[in-house]
């Protein structure tokens, strides 16, 4: 019984440490790419609008 | 019969671990991957008008080339061709340096291919890309 716990937790202990160490996080990459690629482009700039609220009048002063 | 349903809750656990370390975000907020982001960010206004006119375009391996010299007046094609060297060095500091910020310098050459994808997606249209057959313009 013993030996065969010993087994399973080799099993699945050995794998994913080698999973983890060569994986290649591919979705994550495309996510940090598509970051930079915004930033380095100004793709997300006209979305944002961040000029707009800085143009807009001050708020009124109430007497 | 414990002591197998424990196993099955370890085992999963361990399945559950890998999933997260790769659902995890890539570290891009080092100081030499912003310096070379702002310094890709100020020569792409002297390299977005020889994308629109053909002068240069992406290649599929993430950098960019000459497509048309012939496009650009003799007097700045020493100017371009040195925007072109530097656009590249800057490039393949950047995929360099996130593979190395993240702990996996060998993943360089896999960041360089998910950029040269998403550079290609999301080029204007009017730019031109390389494909498997060569240049296409978007």
């Amino acid at each position: 019984m013993k030996n065969w716990m010993l087994g399973l937790l080799l099993v699945s202990v050995i794998p994913a440490c080698v999973t983890i160490n060569i994986y290649f996080p591919a979705a994550a990459a495309e996510k940090a790419a598509d970051k930079i690629i915004d930033d380095v482009w100004q793709l997300k700039n006209g979305a944002e609008k961040p000029t707009v609220n800085s143009n807009e009048p001050a708020k009124p002063v109430y007497k | 019969m414990k002591k197998i349903l424990l196993s099955l809750m370890l085992f999963s656990t361990l399945l559950m671990s890998q999933f997260v370390v790769a659902a995890a975000d890539l570290e891009v907020n080092t100081p030499a991957i912003t310096a070379v982001k702002n310094s890709m960010q100020s020569r792409h206004g002297q390299l977005a008008a020889f994308y629109a006119n053909g002068a240069i375009g992406l290649t599929k391996d993430g950098f960019i080339a000459i497509k048309d010299a012939n496009a650009v007046p003799l007097a700045q094609r020493g100017a371009l061709t040195s925007l072109v060297k530097d656009e590249n060095a800057d490039r393949a500091n950047l995929y360099k340096e996130i593979a190395q910020a993240n702990g996996h310098p060998e993943w360089q050459a896999e960041i360089q291919s998910t950029f040269a994808g998403r550079w290609i997606d999301k080029a204007q249209a009017g730019w031109w890309v390389q494909g498997a057959g060569g240049w296409v313009k978007k």
